[in-house]
């Protein structure tokens, strides 16, 4: 195992963070107050509990795990794409460092990135909502377990982009309507039947199902399957990495 | 086949590499290269430089054969292949928002080298680089660029060292500070192998040179024994007289005779027992063709090489 060398690549990643702090940290947290503000307080005021919850309590596992999705994706697959795009990828294919070590490297990163950005959106949404976290260390498993595993996928999306437009194309065209689609600002159980259904096959709906059951111990779906749904997505992502590691796909030549 | 160093420092044998496109960029490639020495791969644009190097640094996968870089096979030990080679590549690729002393650094724990700063600042001063070590690479210029990819390069203290055409876009007098970190590097054990389109600095710097043409590798030798050996000599007669046409009695030798009618020009193969100058000058004497100076002048490795593709072209059509 390559330490330095999977230190260096993180390093490299995090301290070009510090370089957009602005852009990586600041402009999200901004945006998640004015959420808590305009749905929080505003609009939620006049909404009554869903499930007991206070709905501007109620909206804030769904905007952590929004965040952490984009933020997730965005750095990750940014991350590994400049690279490719600027020429300096020649380094990271002659040094002696395996794919799973730039993977560690690059994902770690990333998700070291947004897990920090999930807890600072949660530490603000405090300045606005009072509300308590019931399983502390499920809030923890999944954070972690979405920002690594949404890392993951960002880096394939960023191994797979031949141009900018496709580097956002994804998140723009699938990962945001899943999202908002997925009961960040309301429970399935609120749509007409037929939808209730359809929304199933939203992938999102479970994660942030189960996220909002370890703050508040309410789900709209069973815990299990939120674990097993998140899971799965993690397998399938590596999987694909293992896949496009072995091939050299899209990398080396 | 240089044999007076039985274990060469990296061997390509029976290398293939053919493009997703089906285009063949390098045609069954064998090359030995020995520890400490200096080799020049030359060749036109298109040749297949570019592809070797990658392909022996692993930026490029070959379509069949072996690499061994200091007893590794490339693929199946990368790691330690790897872990000699250090590549400056033909393009400026840079990270342009990070400082110089960070992308060094970075460079170091990538090849999984433990840090050590004492040595980076060594790579930097001689390179000139170390007062600009906190500026962010995008401000600086082309070739304070190169010698930033050379640091790269050297940063995890490789005992081979590739550089694809050092000398692009770089002044004459940092060309000469370059060449002379190379002699220097050479002289501390590093092999290197270089590519160039400046033929006098083949000339000036390698020890063995390589000419690749249409990926094939068309020669690789001495270079004292390429130019001795492929080099033609010439010797020029500044005649008393000028001649309005060579006589017809002279037509038995490969003359020729300069605009002016001035000088008449004999080259000959400085490989050949026989030189034929001696039986020349008695044969101008019989016939009364009287000259006041003489001068004999050697090929220059220029000639060799654009003599050598295009023989190889023609070859191939
Ligand atoms: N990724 C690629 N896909 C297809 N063909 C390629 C690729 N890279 C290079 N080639 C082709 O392979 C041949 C050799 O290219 P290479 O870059 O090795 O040449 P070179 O000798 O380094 O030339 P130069 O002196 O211009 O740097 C060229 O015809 C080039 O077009
Ligand atoms: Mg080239």
């Amino acid at each position: 195992m390559n330490l330095y060398g999977i230190r260096a690549i993180y390093h490299f990643e995090m301290a070009r963070t510090f370089r957009t702090l602005a852009e990586s940290i600041a402009a999200p947290v901004l945006t998640t107050s004015l959420y808590f503000i305009v749905f929080g307080k505003a609009i939620g005021s006049r909404l009554g509990d869903i499930d007991s919850v206070s709905y501007g309590a109620f909206i804030i596992p769904g905007l952590v795990m929004l965040n952490l999705l984009n933020e997730s994706i965005a750095n990750a697959s940014f991350g590994i794409y400049m690279p490719k795009w600027s020429g300096t990828i020649y380094e990271l294919l002659s040094a002696p460092v395996s794919w799973i070590e730039v993977l560690i490297g690059y994902v770690g990163a990333a998700a070291t990135k947004s897990v920090v950005l999930g807890l600072l959106i949660m530490g603000t949404a405090r300045l606005f909502v009072p509300y308590e976290i019931a399983h502390p260390g499920w809030m923890i498993a999944f954070l972690l377990l979405t920002a690594v595993t949404f890392s993951l996928f960002g880096f394939i999306i960023g191994l797979w982009a031949d141009n900018f437009q496709k580097l956002q194309v994804v998140p723009m065209l699938v990962v945001t309507p899943l999202t908002f689609l997925g009961g960040a600002f309301y429970s399935i159980t609120m749509l007409p039947p037929l939808w209730q259904k359809i929304t199933l096959f939203n992938p999102v709906v479970y994660l942030i199902s189960g996220f909002r059951w370890s703050f508040y111990g309410v789900a709209d779906v069973h815990i299990a399957m939120s674990i097993g749904m998140i899971c799965g997505f993690l397998m399938l992502c590596l999987a694909y990495v293992g896949w496009v590691f072995k091939t050299g796909y899209k990398i080396r030549n | 086949m240089n044999t007076h160093n039985p274990v060469p420092i990296l061997s390509v044998r029976g290398v293939n590499k053919i493009y997703a496109g089906g285009f063949r960029a390098l045609n069954n490639i064998n090359l030995d290269i020995q520890r400490g020495e200096i080799f020049a791969l030359l060749g036109p644009n298109g040749a297949g430089k570019t592809t070797l190097i990658s392909l022996i640094c692993g930026i490029v996968k070959a379509s069949s054969g072996t690499v061994i870089a200091d007893g590794h096979d490339i693929v199946r030990d990368y790691r330690a292949a790897r872990a000699t080679i250090g590549l400056v590549p033909q393009e400026l690729h840079t990270d342009s928002f990070e400082s110089v002393w960070a992308t060094v650094k970075f460079s170091r724990g990538l090849y999984g080298k433990a840090p050590d700063a004492a040595y980076l600042e060594n790579v930097l001063r001689a390179l000139s680089l170390w007062d600009k070590r906190k500026a962010k690479i995008m401000t600086l210029s082309g070739g304070m660029k190169r010698r930033v990819l050379i640091a790269k390069a050297l940063a995890h203290e490789p005992t081979i060292l590739f550089l694809d055409e050092p000398s692009a876009g770089v002044d004459v007098e940092l060309r000469h500070a370059m060449w002379r970190m190379v002699r220097e590097l050479r002289a501390q054990g590093t092999t290197i192998i270089l590519t160039t389109h400046y033929i006098e600095e083949a000339e000036d710097m390698a020890d063995r040179i390589g000419v690749i043409n249409q990926g094939e590798l068309i020669v690789v030798e001495d270079k004292s024994v390429l130019m001795r050996k492929l080099g033609k000599k010439q010797l020029s007669l500044t005649l008393r007289q000028p001649l309005s046409r060579i006589p017809t009695e002279l037509n038995a030798w490969p003359l020729t005779l300069s605009g002016d009618g001035h000088t008449l020009i004999y080259r000959f193969d400085a490989q050949a027992e026989e030189s034929g100058i001696a039986a020349l000058l008695r044969t101008l004497n019989e016939h009364g063709i009287d000259f006041k100076d003489l001068r004999s002048s050697e090929s220059s490795l220029e000639d060799i090489f654009v003599g050598l593709v295009h023989q190889s072209k023609q070859e191939l059509t």
